[in-house]
């Protein structure tokens, strides 16, 4: 059990490179937002989903009404729900504790770094699964919270030549890209992207939404057609 | 904005975001779910991630929403190395490399 959390660790470290500027960057931008230490702190650690933490804050500077910040950031992380459910088949039988704790720390790096460990080796026991998404996440929480920090202290702006803003997108991409080993995951990214172009103007950050639930619709309807074939 | 609409976004988005990790995890548990739902659950990160990234790859928010060309690139960099090789950490370097480099020569 401890060699399946130092593999999870190993799995997680790539994503420091991205989760250290992009706290970093989250603790600049709150405090220029006004935010004092605290509250970018609390924001970080209870919140801990970046692009939402983003989402809302730009709504607040923006002078947008209350409710109008927490619902878009909640409809940000709208698409952890489906996280939620397709961990569920492996992760679904631990303590309501164990499954409280995996959910606090359910982040895109940590799902997916999992996801994809568990479909490779499906023969895990529950325990060693465990063992495996904390070891992930281990290297990546910490560091979003001290980074956060750091951003929030020395508080002066990043180069933009730095092009920060394209480690998130560069990371998931990286991510997602190996999980593209057959006909029906190709065509479920396909869909997923064509149609969440398609559908940006949606509001409230529906259209992913959409976009998603038609996507894994046209994975599985292609699965299914190939598995009556052979 | 107030001090007081900064800790209730704080706390409601905390709050939520954590309701919606839980949900299925938390409410279905250890239940048996029915073939046709795992089936769709498989494409869950394919069917989420491409879509999230996108727009971020078509209209950058840094360059105000303008296609260009070096984040274009490095997606493609990106995306090719993670597809051929199965290597994240390498798609990664080569994605962030390329952009550098494009950057560096316009």
């Amino acid at each position: 059990m401890g060699g399946a959390y130092w593999q999870g660790f190993r799995a997680g470290v790539p994503f420091v490179l991205v989760v250290a500027p992009f706290g970093l960057l989250f603790g600049v931008v709150a405090t220029e937002a006004g935010l004092d230490i605290v509250q970018t702190m609390a924001m970080t650690v209870l919140v801990i989903a970046g692009a939402s933490q983003f989402a809302a804050l730009q709504l607040l500077s923006d002078n947008a009404p209350t409710f109008v910040a927490i619902l878009t950031g909640l409809a940000v992380n709208m698409r952890m729900a489906m996280y939620s459910a397709s961990l569920t088949p492996h992760l679904g039988k631990a303590s309501l504790g164990m499954r409280s704790l995996v959910a606090y720390f359910l982040v895109d790096q940590s799902y997916a770094i999992s996801v994809v460990e568990y479909e490779k080796a499906p023969a895990r026991v529950l325990p060693e699964k465990l063992a495996y998404f904390f070891g992930s996440v281990s290297p990546i929480a910490p560091l979003w919270y001290g980074f956060t920090y750091v951003g929030a202290v020395a508080g002066k702006a990043i180069p933009p030549e730095y092009a920060l803003d394209f480690a998130v997108p560069i990371t998931f991409i990286s991510l997602v890209a190996p999980a593209l080993r057959s006909l029906p995951h190709i065509a479920a990214a396909f869909v997923s992207v064509t149609m969440a172009l398609f559908l940006a103007w949606l509001p409230y950050n529906s259209g992913l939404m959409v976009a998603a639930v038609l996507a894994m619709m046209a994975g599985a309807a292609i699965e299914k057609r190939l598995e009556a074939k052979a | 904005m107030s001090d007081l609409s900064i800790w209730v976004t704080i706390i409601a988005l905390g709050i939520g975001t954590f309701l919606i990790r839980f949900s299925f995890l938390g409410l279905l548990g250890g239940r048996d779910l029915p073939d046709w739902l795992t089936r769709h659950l498989r494409y869950v990160p394919v069917a989420v991630l491409p879509g999230l990234v996108a727009p971020l790859v078509v209209w950058p928010a840094a360059t105000g929403g303008e296609a260009d060309l070096a984040r274009s690139l490095a997606a493609l960099t990106a995306l090719a190395i993670g597809a051929l090789t199965r290597s994240v950490l390498g798609a990664i370097f080569g994605g962030m490399a390329v952009l550098y480099t494009v950057q560096f020569f316009l």
